[in-house]
């Protein structure tokens, strides 16, 4: 904005001039935006400020302030203990195969309505498989509970009726991250499908009637001409679930622990609530969730970095 | 040339069967457990613990059904529910249609700064006990608030709502309007918002799905039973299998009471997914265009 005739001091005083005059004519929209600032200042960064307890010996009577400062004893008790361990790498293996196993999957369900012609089977499809991502977490674990039981468990019926022998599935550690990755195939495919199935929507019909004149089977056509119309969305979609890779679903590893799975369903933000809550160690609680946010920080900001580097700029976060 | 043209068709009509018929797999995949749900909740409990109970129901019962509305706790859990969602979703969806309304004009002094301010919240967060401590200080533990303001605005749908604004209120609009003289808030609230059911509808529908089936913020800051949302009670009784006696005492024998308990469950997850089905379908075309909407970045 600046202007070549007048000197530069004055353009300067010009400028703010005209931005106190925005200020001041647009001082309803400040007024517009205040209650939700407030929101952010009290339960957002509020808390920011009480992360300072990961740094002290929390004593209630005491309050935040009257606590001694410990530096990283929090971070060091938490480090040296074997959880730690065990639930660093949980967290990561469960978050990289949900991250590689279902992330194919919506985009191949959309390849295939997208060439189904029959419009109330499509539509039927589609209705169906977005249904389960109404389905709440409490709800999910139980119907999870239920069809893996061992004694009750229609999937237990049917190994039996093919003649093998029950499987505890709940209650075997080894099994526990397929569990909580492929329920999520079944509940999220069919929500996550919407947006490739729409990307596929803006292909325009001239390309299909092309290819068929050239005699391009359907085969052919949803190879050569559906895929790569996908791949950008698809790229896009990847990195940008890439960079939540760590903040995985706390909700319902907590709700499908038992004493059995214990040791492969113990991840960071378990232990948050368990140092936290039910041990009111509140120092120790608030170092491991801090620890957490900075491992998602780091990875978040890589991801994005590498990203952009690739693509020059383009398919960057921000 | 026209052998070549049969050919491609066959091609064509193998490629849809398969086609077909993989969709009809995965139609059964998704749709079998709600099936089996819904029929469970309908049979006899005992034939559905051997295993007998496959396609159809069998032994049919609707006692499941007599016996929940027995259930005290459950229907309060259900009103009050009810009521967190119908709070939070007004408070939330008004506080992020505005916010993200003034975010997205070009002429706001601090548009960026205050875009920041915000999204620095999608990143770094306070965590678990720090939250806690400050809805302590608040004195809102144990009290329905504690449940409806913590989690209000999502930076998230600020987002999707800025880029809806940004995208779909022509800038001529608002400049038509200045001549007029017409103030920023009157132009919010008579002309903005009134053009925008689409976002709205898209917002209230994440907003409330959320909240109805969320169990956590509950499980931390509400001690007395009769604030519980219904999500916890569901947790009481599916997952820790502790059913209100009251319900079921007049059952004698040990293995009635469980084969109740065992049946209350099916008719419990049914319950509860009610009302998210009854809305479901009036909102789905706003749901897909919500998600289309957050995939753009803004």
């Amino acid at each position: 904005m600046k202007s070549m005739t007048v000197p530069a001091s004055l353009d300067k005083a010009k400028a703010r001039h005209q931005k106190m005059k925005l200020v001041r004519r647009n001082w309803d929209l400040y007024l517009l935006i205040f209650p939700t600032v407030l929101f952010f200042l009290l339960f957002k960064y509020w808390p920011m400020y009480g992360i300072q307890i990961a740094f002290r010996d929390f004593v209630p009577v005491d309050g935040i302030w009257g606590s001694p400062w410990v530096g990283f004893d929090n971070f060091t008790r938490f480090f040296s203990q074997p959880t730690f361990r065990i639930s660093l790498i949980n967290t990561i293996t469960i978050s990289f195969l949900s991250q590689f196993i279902n992330f194919p999957f919506p985009v191949i369900l959309a390849l295939m309505l997208n060439q189904a012609e029959c419009k109330w089977y499509k539509k039927t499809v589609q209705t169906v498989t977005y249904a389960p991502y109404f389905i709440s977490t409490v709800v999910m674990v139980s119907m999870i509970n239920f069809f893996l039981s061992p004694t009750s468990g229609p999937i237990n019926a049917l190994i039996k009726l093919l003649g093998g022998t029950p499987i505890n599935f709940m209650g075997d550690p080894g099994l526990f991250k397929w569990i909580y990755v492929f329920s999520d195939t079944w509940q999220m495919s069919g929500y996550n499908a919407i947006i490739y199935i729409a990307a596929l929507a803006g292909i325009s019909p001239e390309y299909y009637e092309a290819a068929m004149v050239d005699g391009a089977t359907k085969f052919k056509r949803m190879l050569y001409i559906d895929i790569p119309f996908l791949l950008p969305t698809v790229c896009v979609l990847f990195i940008l679930s890439a960079g939540r890779i760590m903040s995985l679903g706390f909700e319902k590893a907590f709700l499908m622990q038992n004493s059995l799975n214990m040791s492969a369903s113990e991840i960071i933000a378990t232990l948050v609530y368990k140092y936290g809550m039910l041990q009111a160690d509140f120092g120790l609680s608030t170092a491991v969730s801090l620890f957490n946010t900075l491992v998602n920080l780091v990875f978040i900001f890589s991801v994005n970095f590498f990203t952009s580097k690739l693509s020059g700029g383009e398919n960057s976060l921000w | 040339m026209a052998t070549n043209k049969i050919h491609h068709a066959k091609a064509d009509t193998i490629f849809n069967a398969l086609n077909y018929f993989l969709m009809g797999i995965i139609l059964l995949i998704v749709l079998y457990p709600l099936w089996f749900i819904l029929i469970a909740s309908i049979s006899d409990p005992n034939l559905v613990n051997l295993g007998k109970v496959t396609w159809w129901p069998k032994g049919f019962t609707t006692m499941g059904y007599e016996k929940v509305f027995e259930y005290k706790d459950v229907w309060m859990g259900f009103r009050n529910s009810f009521f967190y969602t119908v709070a939070f979703t007004l408070i939330a969806t008004a506080l992020t249609v505005s916010s993200g309304y003034v975010i997205s004009r070009k002429d706001l002094i601090g548009r960026k700064a205050l875009t920041t301010f915000f999204m620095i919240c999608m990143f770094f967060n306070g965590g678990m006990i720090p939250t806690y401590m400050v809805v302590s200080n608040l004195k809102m533990i144990d009290t329905v608030w504690a449940v409806i303001i913590p989690n209000c605005v999502w930076v998230y749908n600020m987002l999707i709502a800025r880029t809806f604004f940004v995208t779909s209120i022509p800038d001529e609009l608002l400049e038509a309007s200045q001549i007029d003289g017409c103030t920023n808030l009157r132009f919010f609230f008579t002309i903005v918002v009134p053009l925008s059911p689409a976002i709205i509808a898209v917002l209230v529908l994440f907003y409330a799905v959320a909240q109805w089936n969320s169990f956590f913020d509950a499980l931390l800051y509400i001690k007395s039973k009769d604030l519980y949302p219904l999500q916890i009670h569901l947790r009481n009784i599916l997952l820790m299998n502790s059913v209100d006696s009251a319900v079921i005492g007049d059952a004698a024998a040990m293995d009635e009471r469980q084969r109740l308990a065992d049946m209350l469950k099916f008719v419990l997850i049914i319950i509860s997914c009610v009302p998210m089905f009854v809305v479901y379908p009036f909102v789905q075309k706003y749901f897909v265009k919500g998600v289309m909407i957050g995939a753009v970045k803004g």
